[in-house]
């Protein structure tokens, strides 16, 4: 940086007068900045206006705050309901996908056996179909095995179709391990399985940080699966209820109730998100660059 | 030692292969075969009917219309948003570093949403009446450029389209600075020296360098225009309006199957899609490969 600085004074660079910097790049990544983030501060905004100023003057402050809203959108719009479900689904699911998913990455990644490639591959392959081909049949064994629309259910398949890429990308982590700690853990007598959850796992802990952030949002956003196999409103998770309050013609007329709950589903992933942004950035590329 | 080794194995691997088999691979297999039935989910009543499904697809205008704007936004999603994730990246490399991370953390907001969350904020700001776009559109006095954004068949896809470009440009502007800072900070200025420009410069080094990025990311980028189901379904009128306007794929096959019982017509749309998404991967895949080739 320094370097590319001091470059244009020294005397080989030929023109000496005063360099203007450039105008175009801070406007072109401010305009960005803004098409961002306008809309998502409107929205915040909007939640705290009567219905009237909303209807009436999109882009005035309200002249109040109406915190009413966010208390009507939380109980009378089921909201924190949906919240809590949200976090029971996505809670047990992250648990058993980061349990699975790191048993099975180390097994193949550690242990040479007959087949156990063909595993691997019977993993990677299911990232690449789209979940669109399973969902007919999907429902009918969800429906089958009597877990339509129950907690149980809903936990079981979104780990089945989070547990393939958490294989992908611990599998490669786990193979860039030094053995020679692991080593040492079987000499002192150590279990295969104690090996696993004393001495590899704790080792493994950046990558299981970043899988889990990206494996927690891809969860926490999840929409196609609750659709189709959470059908009980009472058990609606909270991109499933959102979307069904939005088009629900008894909430129609309730904009600023809509604009809080709207608000109230974003907002809490944008704090935990400004707080532990490098890591949150670092986890959700880390699949992409791999 | 030999004993535990087996017990540790089929402990670590079991389970989660049950789980794999029973609710990813199972369905998946099940599908193709639903595809040459005409199932409508009574149990032992699904008649085979081979390729009778596939035929009626080519005829079928709804589902045509669908492959036409999955189609529209494969073609102009991933390269609007790739195009401006390299400009915008390539802007951060020049800036100071206190700002550049202050643009970094609001670019990637959208990421964190659902999709969900962003159909229904979109739907608030196309809104025609009380929306953030019209609304600001007659405050600078181009009022006469309101539209109803979502219900004008012209305008529909184009809005569908913003909003998909709009959620994903933060990621690949993470996504692709971080494969530039990676790139040695000799070449620039080795560029600089010889006098190449800015574009040049762009062209000729940070590009070529960050290939493998944008391969990656036309391959997301791809299967997610394959897909434009969340936002469709949730923001666009019908869902899928007006008059097929924005309808989708996945919409059609969630429509078919959950709204019409037809199991096995639907299987076939999800068979069409699978072959789509594949055929977009090999062709990723296959250039990917060459490019490798010329560089070596």
């Amino acid at each position: 940086m320094t370097l590319l600085q001091a470059r244009p004074t020294s005397p080989v660079a030929a023109p000496a007068a005063p360099k203007r910097p450039n105008p175009l790049p801070g406007l072109a990544m401010f305009c960005w900045a803004v098409v961002t983030a306008l809309p998502l501060l409107w929205a915040v905004v909007s939640s705290f206006k009567t219905d009237d100023e909303i209807l009436n003057s999109p882009w005035s402050l309200p002249a109040s705050p109406q915190f009413d809203n966010w208390a009507r959108a939380w109980t009378a719009a089921s909201i924190g309901r949906y919240f809590f479900n949200s976090l029971i689904v996505v809670g047990g699911a992250l648990l058993l996908t980061m349990l699975l998913g790191s048993l099975v990455a180390y097994a193949l990644a550690r242990y040479e056996f007959r087949g156990n490639r063909l595993i691997y591959y019977t993993f990677v392959a299911a990232m690449f179909f789209p979940v669109f081909l399973a969902l007919v049949p999907l429902f009918f064994v969800v429906q089958q095995l009597g877990l339509l629309g129950t907690y149980p259910g809903l936990i079981l398949v979104y780990a089945a179709y989070a547990v393939p890429f958490t294989v992908f990308f611990l599998h490669s982590f786990f193979r860039t391990l030094p053995s020679e700690i692991a080593e040492a853990a079987v000499l002192d007598g150590c279990s295969h399985g104690a090996v696993f959850f004393r001495v590899m796992l704790p080792l493994a802990r950046p990558g299981l940080v970043a899988v889990g952030i990206f494996n927690f949002l891809g969860l926490w956003n999840q929409y196609l699966l609750p659709l189709v196999l959470n059908p009980d409103p009472d058990r609606y998770v909270l991109a499933q209820g959102l979307a069904a309050l939005s088009v629900s013609q008894g909430y129609r007329s309730d904009w600023s109730g809509l604009f809080a709950g709207l608000t109230i589903a974003m907002l809490p992933v944008l704090i935990a998100y400004v707080a532990f942004q490098r890591h949150i950035r670092a986890g959700m590329t880390a699949g992409a660059v791999k | 030692m030999k004993h535990g080794r087996w017990r540790f194995l089929l402990g670590a691997l079991v389970p989660a292969l049950v789980l794999h088999v029973v609710f990813v691979l199972s369905p998946y297999a099940q599908a193709f075969w639903l595809s040459l039935t005409d199932w409508t989910g009574v149990a032992g009543e699904a008649q085979f009917v081979g390729a009778d499904n596939y035929v009626r697809l080519g005829g079928d205008s709804l589902f045509l219309d669908a492959v036409r704007n999955n189609a529209l936004l494969l073609l102009v999603v991933p390269l609007v948003t790739i195009a401006l994730g390299l400009f915008l990246a390539s802007m951060l490399r020049t800036s100071s570093s206190r700002l550049g991370q202050g643009y970094r953390i609001v670019y990637f907001f959208p990421q964190l949403l659902s999709l969900v969350v962003i159909a229904v904020l979109w739907s608030f700001v196309y809104n025609p009446n009380t929306g953030l776009l019209n609304s600001g559109l007659r405050a600078v006095g181009l009022g006469a450029m309101a539209q109803s954004w979502l219900a004008e068949p012209a305008f529909a896809l184009v809005a569908v389209m913003v909003v998909l470009i709009w959620s994903s440009v933060g990621f690949y502007v993470v996504l692709f600075s971080a494969a530039i800072e990676g790139i040695p900070r000799e070449l620039f200025e080795a560029a600089l020296l010889d006098g190449a420009g800015k574009w040049a410069t762009f062209s000729r080094v940070t590009l070529p360098l960050v290939r493998e990025s944008v391969q990656v990311a036309f391959v997301y980028l791809g299967i997610a225009a394959l897909d434009a189901f969340a936002v469709v379904q949730v923001m666009t009128v019908g869902p899928g309006g007006p008059d097929g306007a924005t309808e989708v794929i996945g919409l059609s096959l969630y429509r078919t199957a959950f709204s019409y019982g037809k199991f096995g017509y639907a299987s076939a749309m999800g068979v069409a899609l699978f072959f789509a998404t594949l055929t977009l991967a090999v062709l990723a895949l296959r250039s990917g490969r060459k490019e490798r080739l010329e560089l070596a």
